[in-house]
């Protein structure tokens, strides 16, 4: 349970998938403008990261051991697919959760995000339900990054800032900001992984 | 558009150096832009590797484009970049160990990268192969040229060297932090800065001509509003 717990925090703070592993970033700098928004981002990337946890594992367990090569491929391939299937159903039973997530959930198919924890799970070694946890922790470490990031560029549109920093270049210096200060959390645990 | 003449692969290579360049322009391939680019040897090394990815599928989705049907052409686009980048992550650990350590799965993590994808979509699909290897070239010089200076300010702040060798004097302090991820978002943002400053003052000298956006092929959300159009100051 410990260990679980320790998965959770370490993928949601301490190395958070967006502000220390530079994952995510096109919806980071891209859409996270408003805070309603960057929370169904969050939560549809949360759902994606899930389904593509246990498709991993899945193929690691069942597919992979003997054909290593064909790891990434395959893994692109079956995310990519299972991510349209889980959108299918998601419009079948739940249109009104369709409707929020909106054009997020196919766009998120090629979020480095999301093959970035198929590749770390697989390179960790993780099982099932490790693998869900952490996949739980990216999840809610990419809400956190999102939500945060949107209040900080509401405030930064109704103030004054010199013209040539404006957007892009302004978003980057802030969020360097936020990844000192998430810095701190490699703290919290007495070790970072 | 489908015109094509000798000089034309000239232009499309070198739009992608600076005017169009995928990293300061189109803000496109920021994940390795920023995760390995705490020394110029990575970046280079990554550079190297991602227009290798590019060029080589810009070729082969150039070739097929009569054969893949609208319909499935992301799928298959993404199933000839991940060929690509399985044999690049093969060749560097077979050839280059140490850099392949280092790089991570950041290597593997090519396939992401929003910028080959974008060109697949945006150029190889629609061009002959003479035109679409000359984009892909130009671009990915050009991502190689942006990660190269990111490694460059990165490695010399943060450790005062240079490819491994001691640039300032012993009394130099380095500056860890920007071999940490908040330096990777500083130094961007700085030459996310200077990049913009060059360009307001090539427009004022009205050389500036058509941006990513004026051609139609922007693939991914970009806030490129023109200078003028923008509130503030002065």
């Amino acid at each position: 349970m410990g260990e679980l717990i320790w998965i959770f925090a370490s993928a949601s703070v301490i190395n958070n998938f967006t502000l220390t592993y530079f994952l995510g970033l096109c919806p980071f700098f891209g859409v996270s403008g408003r805070l309603g928004t960057a929370f169904r981002l969050g939560l549809a990337n949360t759902l994606v990261l899930l389904v593509t946890a246990t498709a991993t594992w899945a193929l690691n367990t069942f597919v992979l051991a003997h054909a290593p090569y064909l790891r990434l491929i395959s893994f692109i391939v079956v995310i990519a697919s299972t991510v349209q299937f889980v959108e299918l159903v998601v419009r079948r039973w739940s249109p009104r959760l369709f409707q929020a997530l909106g054009i997020f959930l196919p766009l998120i198919t090629t979020n480095c995000a999301i093959v970035g924890l198929a590749l770390f799970q697989t390179n960790r070694g993780y099982g099932l339900v490790e693998g869900l946890v952490y996949a739980l922790g990216a999840g809610a470490g990419l809400t956190l990054a999102l939500a945060i990031m949107a209040g900080l560029r509401e405030r930064c549109a109704s103030s004054r800032v010199p013209r040539l920093v404006q957007g892009t270049a302004l978003s980057f210096i802030v969020a360097g900001i936020l990844s000192l200060a998430f810095m701190g959390f490699a703290g919290l645990f007495g070790a970072a992984a | 558009m489908e015109q094509s003449e000798p000089g034309r692969a000239w232009v499309e290579l070198r739009k992608g150096l600076w005017r169009d360049n995928p990293v300061f322009v189109a803000v496109l391939g920021l994940c390795p832009a920023m995760a390995v680019t705490n020394s110029l040897a990575n970046a280079l090394v990554m550079g190297a590797a991602t227009t290798f990815v590019l060029v080589g599928s810009s070729v082969v989705v150039s070739l097929l484009r009569k054969l893949i049907p609208y319909e499935v052409r992301t799928p298959l686009f993404i199933v000839v970049v991940a060929t690509f980048v399985t044999s690049v992550d093969l060749a560097l650990a077979a050839l280059l160990p140490v850099a392949h350590r280092q790089l991570g799965a950041f290597i593997a993590l090519i396939v992401a990268n929003c910028l080959i994808l974008g060109r697949q979509e945006a150029f190889a699909s629609k061009h002959r192969v003479g035109l679409a290897t000359a984009d892909a070239i130009g671009m990915g010089l050009g991502f190689t040229l942006a990660l190269a200076l990111v490694g460059t300010v990165r490695e010399l702040l943060g450790g005062g060297t240079l490819l491994g060798w001691p640039v300032f004097g012993p009394s130099f302090e380095p500056w860890v932090i920007m071999l940490l991820p908040p330096g990777g978002f500083f130094s961007l943002g700085a030459l996310l800065i200077v990049s913009s400053m060059i360009a307001e003052r090539r427009q004022r000298r009205g050389t500036h001509s058509a941006q990513w956006n004026a051609q139609g092929d922007a693939p991914g959300p970009l806030d490129l509003s023109p200078p003028g159009s923008r509130v503030g100051p002065e």
